[in-house]
């Protein structure tokens, strides 16, 4: 553990991305910046995992494995995500989240 | 060795889904309409199998267990499946088999299953968030079915990023859970979770990545687009099967973490429940597009089922599983012969639906029954299902809830018995044109129908249920 580092310091920052994430999700009207965003969630959401294994839990491994798990999942999601993002490409000509109204909702 | 049986159900589906791409290679360069029979046929089997009664217990040090219940809502679960498979008999063999891409249709209907089997049986969190995330990537597959259609794609979208952000906010609150209990064991979590504020925070955030699942107010808004883009039957599969195994996790999970937490969780479950079931039936009331229509009536029948999970009893418990298995049988019914009519006409609005009942009387006949079912008129099973969810939360005081949903299946008889008085009332200059449906789609309807009329006449079903959730 690093001198002078406390568990609230590092919780922080990873909250800080969480929220980070959140804001973009909502503010960006690029589909690739929105999936960018997600991604961010995700990662605060590992690192988080990371945290309280490393400072409150030394013992134990579920942490750590669990952010392993998480990081292969998002893998996943963002190959599906960017194959459809780049079919409706092909169709529209356009990733911009304005774009899309075919449905309205 | 003999654990192993434990996992029979997961087994067989995975034995299915292999064969599948078997099949695939099998078929390269020939027509693959063999492909709908096999994989119906195939299902089918799995069902039956599933019916066999297996053991309790538990695998893997406690990451997956299965018990009677759980065991019995995946077959509750399997059956919508098979009545959603013959439903989709000619759709898939007219619409898909020519052009080679009918195999990744069954492909991914059973990974979703297999994840959201894993879901409802998981024993920790790493094992229901891969079962989650197994449950719902396939599924924005499915949506996106339809790639060549602008609106399928556009949905595919906005499920995926929907389904990115939910899993991510529901990880969050998990991340959480684990900080405060050091184990993502439910067992263990049970004992180690004492109220505190990052605890609790925790679990409204898991909670809140759910209700985005059931698409429960106000993380609903992604619903109405997807299920208006997304093909038909994949529709039907999300506002049914999809929105059952949530529901059941969310349960499950509440009943075996969320017993310190009730002072945090119960008003939020409350509160969901009041505006899902108003909300879901006011927006219900102005919608033209019939698959527009479902998907808020689906919303608003979710907050129903909340009724259940907050009495947080056996009673509760039994009230949701029952309600969940009268709502698949319900819901199958109406989105079949949506599905029907969209495939042979290609007409969704609810315009198109007057004079149905003089060209097709039994497909008004099937429509008729399951819409009385969702509105809860009391010959039908529906009925049932809403009273002993009411009866559940009356039970435990909650009357002012049970108003509210009295109130709303009112408001909802008046929306439903609009579809009604389009189909038997109505008259139209272009009616939809009589014609006959296919054998498998027929029976598929059939037992459907079977399903509400009998599950709300054999009261044995409802003791059944209740014998399972004895030991919750």
């Amino acid at each position: 553990m690093i001198e002078g580092i406390t568990v609230y310091d590092v919780l922080a920052v990873s909250t800080i991305i969480f929220f980070i994430g959140i804001f973009g999700f909502v503010t960006r009207k690029n589909l690739i910046s929105l999936l960018i965003s997600t991604e961010l969630m995700l990662n605060a959401v590992a690192l988080n995992f990371v945290i309280f294994n490393k400072f409150l839990y030394p013992g134990q491994i579920q942490g750590y494995v669990f952010s392993l798990f998480l990081i292969a999942v998002a893998a996943a999601e963002v190959a599906l995500a960017i194959a459809i993002i780049i079919s409706l490409y092909r169709m529209d000509n356009s990733v911009d989240a304005d774009d899309m109204d075919t449905l309205k909702g | 060795m003999n654990n192993y049986l434990l996992m029979r159900d997961e087994f067989v589906l995975l034995g299915i889904i292999l064969l599948l791409l078997v099949a695939e290679i099998m078929l390269i360069g020939k027509n693959r309409k063999a492909v709908v029979g096999i994989a119906t046929g195939l299902f089918i089997v799995h069902t039956l199998v599933g019916f066999l009664p297996l053991a309790e217990g538990t695998m893997f040090g406690g990451s997956f267990r299965t018990n009677h219940l759980l065991h019995n809502m995946k077959s509750i679960m399997n059956v919508g499946v098979v009545i959603l498979l013959l439903q989709t008999w000619t759709w898939a063999r007219e619409e898909w088999s020519h052009k080679g891409r009918v195999t990744e249709f069954y492909f991914l209907i059973f990974s979703t299953l297999l994840g959201m089997y894993y879901m409802i049986s998981s024993g920790d969190f790493l094992m229901f968030f891969l079962g989650l995330e197994l449950a719902s990537l396939p599924v924005a597959g499915l949506v996106a079915y339809d790639l060549m259609k602008m609106r399928s794609a556009e949905a595919g979208v906005k499920f995926i990023l929907m389904a990115g952000v939910s899993s991510a906010v529901s990880l969050f609150g998990i991340s959480m859970i684990y900080g405060i209990s050091g184990s993502l064991y439910f067992s263990e979590i049970a004992q180690n979770f004492h109220l505190s504020g990052l605890g609790a925070l925790g679990l409204l955030f898991f909670m809140s990545g759910l209700a985005f699942k059931i698409s429960l107010v106000p993380f609903h808004f992604w619903t109405p687009d997807v299920y208006e883009g997304a093909p038909v039957p994949v529709t039907s599969y999300l506002s049914v099967i999809s929105k059952a195994a949530a529901v059941f996790a969310l349960a499950i999970v509440l009943f075996l973490i969320g017993r310190e937490f009730v002072s945090v969780w119960k008003p939020a479950i409350y509160w969901m429940a009041v505006l899902t079931m108003t909300v879901g039936n006011l927006f219900a009331l102005r919608q033209k597009n019939m698959k527009r229509f479902l998907a808020f009536s689906s919303v608003a029948q979710a907050g129903f089922i909340l009724l259940g999970i907050l009495s947080y009893d056996q009673m509760g418990m039994t009230s949701v599983v029952y309600f969940s298995a009268i709502y698949i049988f319900s819901n199958l019914a109406t989105f079949g012969v949506v599905q029907v009519i969209s495939l042979k006409t290609g007409r969704e609005q609810m315009d198109d639906y007057n004079g149905l009942y003089r060209t097709n009387p039994k497909l008004a006949l099937v429509m008729l029954l399951g819409l009385f079912s969702l509105a809860g008129i009391p010959p039908v099973a529906g009925f049932f299902g809403k009273f002993f969810l009411f009866m559940a939360a009356a039970a435990h005081g909650y009357y002012w809830l049970v108003i509210i949903g009295v109130i709303n299946v009112t408001i909802s008889l008046y929306y439903y018995l609009l579809v009604v008085r389009a189909m038997f009332l109505r008259k139209s200059d272009t009616p939809i044109e009589s014609f006959q449906a296919e054998i498998p789609v027929k029976i598929g309807l059939a037992l459907a129908v079977v399903g509400i009329l009998f599950l709300g006449l054999y009261s044995p079903f409802y003791d059944f249920i209740l014998n399972l959730t004895t030991n919750i």
